[in-house]
């Protein structure tokens, strides 16, 4: 059996893959690390030179406009020097394998691979595969594989979170939406629970659910009236366009009828709650526009959080 | 040549034998059990002190690549590993490119194999042209070229009435036709149990219905015709009640497990681990219980190895696109004495399921050491224990989520027709 990767032999970051079985202190650590770097953002020279001379690629095998920007623009606030890779099937389609590419790459001096993959699993084995050749001095972080883990996100919705409400032990949180191909949920999940959040909710149909997903420590909500009551915070998953209509959902209407969140049903929740999204949105599919842009949406200031937030386990696991 | 193994511990579960006694071998057939034949003179002697003496082992599922899949594995190479692990016969599933489909690749095989005068080589006929699931193959005619039964392998055949006519012009031959329960539909696009570990690592998931669904289809058209099915690669703790009930019914089915199955479950995936990417995937704790249990009871009938070489390349790939599959043909005895370790099931009680049972299944005139019956004998150290490790495989393919384990069982001599084919020991003069 594989041990995961992400820990050297100190206990150390020295990849982020998953925030699951991430030790609270090294989660904390990277949130107060990410602190300090969302004031650099708001100043007129924004750069630090922690990362100077060291080569990030951006190694996206799924379009992601977005994600990578955001690590862009983290790396480039560190002072790394920033290549972006958007292999999509091109690669594949001449038969390199992803570890060829990675070689590759490494045999250019890459300092840190971003890796975003269709395909859970993927950066563990791009870490596994380095740890294997030695090649300890190469970071991984994980941008999204799959339906696995989005760790960044799940952090910068931690930091949003402690943001807004200081202290996660009294918390009531709702994750609403397509749970079953989820990355963002897996990834939020595992952070809550692990800082001690006290009640993680799921709300979504049945078909959007995930097997056994209690076991992950989450209570389930078919009914989002049910689900929303005294939440302090509500986490609005996206839903693919191509989920929309099928053989898990009939119509988006139907979806928005029952599980999009409006000003009413919000209403259910705490006055103080605040609404979170990863975006892209899909504005009158899974959020009415009058959230969206409310007064308890945090949805853009979770965009500039995620900046620094990046910043920060950037620097940490390329010092470790 | 007649050979004598002496001083071994004899299993033979067909005859209900387990006793110290001397084997005698000649004209690579069993001559005589415990005293020597009117007039019998040793040229070879083996001392098999502390050895265990057990009739060849039967694998009823080794895939060895050829034809098409030679970067994988080739004939020499999987024949070498099946006599290193004690099997003497064996029988290849008709997976290959292109599939067993037509006599001419059936006669191939057999002759090919037959040269290298190794384990014996019994094909599986594919039930239909390609495995593509829509025209029967001339069965009669692969038949008579050496099928000894047909399937469809892993590939899913999702048209239940062909699945039937399949069944019945199988059965017309006289043959088993041997299945793999699993629904196309719940199964599709799924890499692992649909549980715990597929939901936390986010990969698309089997649910046990696939099987159960699958099963209650194959049982129904058996008692619409009567025919004989074999179920391969049991999974799950409810498809093994369903087996159970379906026996006591009176239906006419037999079943295996691979060997795997029963030490292993989707917690063994780990992050990621693609050696334990397998069809059909490792089940939860509760289901590898029900399989060692039914295993027990006799609701199964057979182990086998699935013995499946896969290349490096085709594995170091994300989970869900790397090949399915595991060697295990050096393996089948080690893992199955260990399952009967830890159930406290008896040397002949496990061995049957390897020997005895597999012979009954596909047919063989082998799987026991009855006099006039073929020389294909292992001789193995059970007390011997060794750590899996990819350089002590003879198979092409290294890839086993067991490596690092420690199992019992150690085998010292293969013959196969009275002549010692390998094993670890060099072959001792004449004492």
């Amino acid at each position: 059996m594989i041990r995961n990767p992400q820990l050297n032999a100190n206990g150390e970051l020295t990849h982020l893959l998953t925030l699951e079985g991430l030790p609270a202190d090294v989660i904390r650590h990277i949130l107060d690390t990410a602190e300090p770097f969302a004031s650099i953002s708001e100043r007129e020279v924004k750069k630090v030179p922690l990362l100077r001379g060291k080569a990030v690629f951006n190694l996206f095998f799924e379009n992601s406009t977005r994600t990578r920007t955001t690590f862009e623009i983290a790396a480039k606030r560190l002072s790394a020097d920033v290549i972006n890779l958007n292999i999509g099937v091109s690669s594949t389609s001449k038969g390199e394998t992803l570890l060829d590419t990675v070689d590759n790459l490494v045999a250019m001096n890459a300092d840190m691979f971003v890796v975003r993959h269709a395909q859970s699993g993927a950066p563990h084995l791009i870490a596994t595969h380095l740890n294997q050749h030695r090649q300890t001095h190469v970071h991984v972080v994980n941008a999204g594989d799959g339906r696995h883990a989005h760790p960044t996100q799940g952090l910068l919705d931690l930091y949003t979170i402690r943001h807004y409400k200081r202290e996660f032990t009294n918390l009531t949180v709702a994750i609403v939406g397509d749970v079953l191909h989820s990355r963002v949920a897996r990834s939020l999940i595992h952070g809550l629970t692990t800082l001690g959040t006290p009640e993680v909710r799921v709300i979504g149909p049945r078909t959007l659910m995930p097997t056994r997903v209690d076991a992950m420590g989450v209570r389930v909500f078919t009914d989002m009236s049910a689900g929303l009551a005294g939440c302090d915070v509500v986490v609005m998953l996206r839903l693919q366009s191509e989920r929309m209509k099928g053989t898990l959902l009939p119509s988006a209407g139907e979806y928005f009828k029952h599980y999009g969140l409006t000003p009413d049903k919000l209403a259910l929740a705490r006055p103080d709650v605040i609404v979170m999204h990863p975006g892209p949105m899909n504005r009158g599919v899974e959020i009415d526009s009058a959230v969206a842009d409310g007064e308890r949406s945090v949805i853009l200031p979770q965009v500039t959080f995620g900046i620094a937030v990046r910043m920060a386990v950037m620097s940490i696991i390329a010092g470790n | 040549m007649k050979i004598e193994i002496k001083n071994g511990r004899l299993i033979d579960p067909a005859q209900g034998i387990d006793r110290v006694a001397s084997l005698f071998i000649a004209a690579g057939k069993i001559s005589a059990i415990g005293t020597a034949p009117p007039g019998w003179q040793t040229h070879r002697a083996i001392d098999a002190r502390g050895l265990v003496l057990s009739p060849g082992l039967i694998d009823c599922s080794a895939r060895l690549r050829e034809p098409g899949f030679e970067y994988k594995a080739t004939l020499e190479s999987e024949l070498e590993a099946a006599v290193a692990g004690g099997v003497t016969s064996l029988a290849c599933p008709p997976d290959t490119d292109p599939p067993l489909d037509e006599p001419g690749l059936v006669e191939m095989l057999k002759h090919r194999a037959r040269l290298l005068n190794r384990a014996h080589v019994y094909p599986i006929g594919a039930l239909t042209v390609g495995l593509a699931g829509t025209t029967l193959t001339e069965m009669g005619e692969l038949a008579e070229a050496g099928c000894v039964a047909f399937s469809h392998a892993d590939v899913p055949l999702a048209d239940t009435q062909l699945l039937l006519r399949a069944m019945q012009y199988a059965a017309t031959f006289g043959h088993r036709v041997w299945l793999r329960p699993q629904d196309p539909h719940l199964s599709k696009g799924g890499v692992a149990h649909d549980g715990e570990v597929a939901t936390r690592l986010g990969l698309p998931a089997i649910p046990a219905a696939a099987e159960t669904i699958a099963l209650a289809t194959i049982f129904t058209l058996i008692r619409e015709t009567s025919v004989s099915v074999h179920l391969c690669r049991l999974s799950t703790a409810e498809g093994v009640a369903m087996v159970r009930a379906a026996k006591q019914e009176g239906l006419p089915i037999t079943c295996d497990v691979a060997v795997h199955h029963l030490h292993l479950s989707e917690v063994d995936i780990g992050w990621f681990d693609a050696q334990a990417h397998v069809m059909p995937p490792f089940r939860s704790p509760r289901d590898r219980a029900a399989l060692r249990a039914g295993l027990t009871d006799g609701t199964i009938d057979v182990i086998c190895s699935d013995h499946t070489p896969v290349d490096d390349d085709s594995k170091q790939l994300p989970f869900a696109e790397a090949e399915v599959g595991v060697t295990g043909l050096e393996l089948l005895l080690p893992l199955t004495l260990k399952w009967a370790a830890e159930e406290r099931v008896g040397l002949p009680a496990a061995l049957a399921k390897i020997t005895r049972a597999p012979a009954a299944l596909l047919g063989l005139h082998g799987g026991t050491l009855a006099i006039g019956h073929p020389a294909d004998v292992c001789i193995f150290d059970p007390a011997a224990h060794w750590v899996v490790d990819r350089s002590s495989l003879k198979s092409q393919g290294k890839n086993t989520p067991f490596v690092g384990l420690e199992v019992p069982g150690r085998v010292k001599y293969t013959l196969i027709d009275g002549v010692v084919a390998g094993g670890l020991a060099p072959l001792p003069a004449n004492a």
